[in-house]
């Protein structure tokens, strides 16, 4: 095996739904062993699906991420096999302990003892209840690199407010910059893009402070305001109101610069959008001699020979009249064939991917995007490849996306050696488990 | 001491998601010597701009994704320009690009050459779609990145057109995605002494993206299930952007916890209706409906505040939207210290966003604000002991000062 950047590494995953989980995801990626502690009579909601044993109509009802599970049945053990757990929990590893027990917390404390990074995002409180404490973990091991990721920071009046993305983007501003123009907000969709930026931020910030230890011999504490995080995505909205005390709006597709034409137009579809079979190429101009080459790519129609369209001011002018001419062209094309024509003549094209279609696209392929992983009761399936190719140290898929108590096993016996006794006390317990308890509904 | 003030990044990148992914290292004490062509990085010439007129030293966003660099003018056609480069490339820990894939080759300073000077020297190339396979030289903006690679297909709504995020969150995201792979290529550089090519691909930072692209894709392959354009977040009670007194929520609560909605709404006697409390029931879009003409009542007679510190208190998911206004006034970030502020030459005292996030040693600090063009080209290659008669050079092909 290749060296990895962060081989040697070991970070307690202490996270739930998804902008921890991705972050550890991605120091599991570049080679740290992450362990995820979990509590065989607690069940995390949105972390291993909504629920430990959903009922089937639930599944049916509830979004494809969150309820598309194989074959579309609940099965023995649903936490294994949620779409939105296995999408982040490859290169990790899971045992089991009830934190709410001291003999539980002791076993924590030993784990703590001998890693790197926890690495936390519960609501603010929820560490502290177990006990589960900076100070508490400086003690199991000073060096300890704490990362806590509250969604509007562990100080100030809003820190006790509960908040996924959407909640704490919506207070960032995205709610409001994103979405039709002539729509109210009302008709947006909930998205997540917090997550991204305080999950990768995340990763980066162990990198940093590891980086910090490997100079000082010090540990510390990071505290990622999600929110606060978020922020750099909305610089555009953000810069103006500081530098102008301009507010701005939603502007649908458009391009925030103002090169226009910017949007997404109708192609050939087989379906209509409730099967989920419609198809839309996405277009963006930057110049007058792409919009130039657009227009001898529609065969030079009388409408888009307009004067007026020849500048960018004129096409933004007229961006909806412009809107309606692309469309007319495109609507019977197909979405691939016209981001290859159109990217043959240097313009930025390419179509509003439905997620099922990545599997068919050359390109991926080409670069060998995908990851076949197995996972236990569920089968073996492509998955999405990772977000960087590194040439002598490759990011691999070195374990599928983990079961239940999956490395009970080896945290237990080799990582901390406990003896049979304990091992067996533990168990009958119920601490080392590889189901939820049936109590857990 | 700031954590990464031993690191040197030789960063050639421009526009957003390079810049950012650069500034973040930069944020923590690394010497990111930014490289600008005759003329400029192109987001000095992308608003929004202070008084709305375009000028290369008055760009916010520029301003916003360059704090703590220095700014190097090099003509790299020149052979000025590429001995100045070399120069710099012997005392950089990493180099960062983003040019079209084979850009750099074609002037001769790119992998290549850095290796000539460093074998162990890390280059971390971002691209559109990477430096191989058949779209390598494909365009891409924010709208096509994020239609094509991330999940904007099923944002908006059924009967209309899919819709993206705001300005250019899709490429600050990859720029976030980009500083990771920049420091794992120095953690392997520092270790083990392996110095490679780190290819980045911008489409498959959002093609394995956390926000919902990859569970949508995996649900996929698990049940055959797509996912619909429409609007919300799926069924709930309350579930969705709702209006109100004097603006709109967002909510989010599926099957999980009806009793806090329940003490949120202080107890109404329409909400003791047994189908409302019931898992299953509350996932029912005609129990929803119903139920819904009760709570928009409940939010129409309060202001977005009003309500958020309801849920604060029941713990129920929430957040109001609020405008830039809503945010730039609102104490709970001013508090926090989390606005920072600085004087610059041309757009005067600046206030903006600071810490990324807050690390107890070694975090965030602002040691400079954003570079005027080619500001340390002079100061930076006297450092890397560069020759005069090559810094005159330089600075007649556009160095400037």
């Amino acid at each position: 095996m290749t060296h990895k950047p962060l081989e040697g590494i070991r970070v307690i995953d202490l996270c739930v739904v998804w902008a921890g989980p991705f972050a550890t995801m991605l120091l599991g990626d570049l080679g740290a062993e992450v362990i995820k502690p979990e509590n065989p009579f607690v069940f995390q909601p949105m972390t291993r699906g909504a629920m430990a044993r959903p009922p089937q109509i639930l599944l049916e009802r509830s979004i494809a991420w969150s309820g598309g599970l194989p074959r579309n049945e609940v099965g023995p053990r649903p936490w294994n096999y949620n779409p939105t757990f296995v999408s982040l929990y490859r290169n990790k590893k899971s045992f089991t302990v009830d934190l709410r027990r001291p003999e539980g917390k002791d076993i924590l404390r030993r784990l703590v003892a001998i890693s790197d990074v926890v690495y936390e995002n519960n609501a603010v409180g929820t560490l502290e209840k177990l006990g589960i404490t900076e100070a508490w973990l400086r003690e199991a091991n000073p060096a300890i690199i704490l990362v806590r990721v509250p969604a509007y920071g562990l100080t100030g009046p809003y820190h006790n407010a509960r908040a996924l993305g959407v909640h704490l983007e919506a207070v960032m501003g995205h709610t409001l910059l994103r979405g039709y123009d002539d729509a109210d907000p009302s008709a947006n969709t909930a998205i997540y893009s917090g997550d991204y930026m305080a999950g990768a931020q995340g990763a980066l910030a162990v990198m940093a402070a590891l980086w910090y230890r490997e100079r000082t011999g010090e540990g510390q504490t990071i505290e990622i305001a999600q929110a606060e995080n978020a922020a750099a995505m909305f610089t555009h909205a953000i810069m103006d109101y500081s530098l102008n005390r301009n507010v701005q709006g939603a502007i649908g597709n458009r391009d925030v610069h103002g090169r226009a034409p910017c949007g997404v137009y109708p192609a050939k579809s087989p379906g209509t959008a409730a099967t989920m079979d419609d198809r839309w190429i996405a277009i963006h101009i930057e110049n007058d001699a792409q919009w130039q080459r657009l227009v001898e790519a529609m065969g030079s129609p009388e409408w888009a020979r307009d004067p007026r369209f020849a500048t960018n001011e004129g096409r933004a002018a007229h961006h909806r009249e412009i809107d309606e001419g692309i469309a007319a062209w495109t609507r019977e094309r197909d979405d691939y064939e016209l981001m290859h024509q159109l990217q043959a003549l240097g313009i930025a094209a390419a179509p509003v991917l439905e997620a099922s279609r990545m599997f068919d696209d050359p390109h991926l392929r080409a670069r060998d995007f995908f990851k076949t992983q197995t996972v236990r009761d569920a089968g073996t399936h492509e998955y999405v490849g990772p977000l960087w190719k590194f040439e002598k140290t490759p990011v691999e898929f070195y374990q599928p996306p983990v079961c239940f108590g999956e490395h009970n096993e080896y945290v237990y016996r080799e990582l901390l050696k406990v003896s049979d006794e304990e091992y067996a006390a533990l168990r009958a317990g119920g601490h080392i488990a590889e189901e939820y308890d049936p109590s857990v509904p | 001491m700031q954590a990464l003030d031993d690191v040197r990044v030789l960063d050639l990148t421009h526009h957003i998601a390079g810049p950012y992914a650069t500034r973040l290292l930069a944020d923590l004490g690394a010497d990111v010597i930014k490289i600008e062509k005759p003329g400029g990085d192109i987001a000095r010439q992308l608003p929004p701009f202070k008084g709305g007129v375009p000028h290369p030293e008055r760009s916010g966003l520029f301003f916003y994704l360059n704090c703590n660099k220095r700014s190097v003018v090099l003509d790299l056609r020149e052979p000025a320009g590429k001995a100045a480069l070399e120069a710099l490339a012997k005392t950089a820990h990493v180099v960062v690009e983003n040019f079209a894939p084979g850009t750099l080759d074609r002037l001769g300073v790119g992998v290549d050459f850095f290796r000539r000077i460093n074998l162990a020297l890390p280059v971390v190339s971002i691209s559109n779609f990477g430096q191989t396979g058949p779209y390598r030289d494909y365009r891409l903006s924010e709208l096509t990145l994020y239609g094509f690679a991330g999940e904007m297909y099923s944002m908006g709504l059924t009967e209309r057109e899919p819709v993206k995020m705001a300005g250019t969150a899709a490429l600050f995201e990859s720029g976030a995605a980009a500083s990771v792979a920049i420091m794992g290529a120095l953690w392997a550089a520092k270790r083990f002494g392996i110095g490679q090519h780190v290819d980045v691909s911008l489409a498959e930072t959002h093609f394995g993206g956390v926000d919902r692209r990859h569970a949508t894709a995996i649900a996929y392959q698990f049940s055959g299930r797509k996912t619909i354009r429409a609007a919300g977040g799926g069924a709930g009670m309350p579930q969705g952007i709702y209006p109100c007194a004097d603006g709109y929520v967002e909510f989010t609560n599926a099957a999980l916890r009806p009793d806090r909605v329940d003490d949120m709404l202080g107890h109404p006697e329409w909400n003791q209706d047994p189908r409302f409390n019931d898992p299953v029931q509350r996932l029912d879009p005609a129990v929803i409906e119903e139920w819904n003409v009760y709570f928009l009542t409940w939010c129409l007679e309060r202001t977005k505040r009003e309500i958020w510190a309801e849920a604060r208190r029941a713990k129920v998911l929430c957040g109001p939207l609020f405008s830039m206004e809503d945010l730039f006034e609102d104490d709970h970030f001013r508090d926090r210290g989390f606005w920072a502020r600085a004087e610059h030459p041309e757009l005067g005292e600046v206030e903006f966003p600071g810490r990324p996030f807050l690390m107890g040693k070694g975090g965030w600090q602002l040691r400079r604000v954003a570079p005027l063009l080619g500001q340390h080209t002079g100061e930076v290659l006297r450092e890397a002991g560069v020759d005069d008669a090559t810094i005159s050079q330089v600075l007649a092909g556009g160095g400037a000062r």
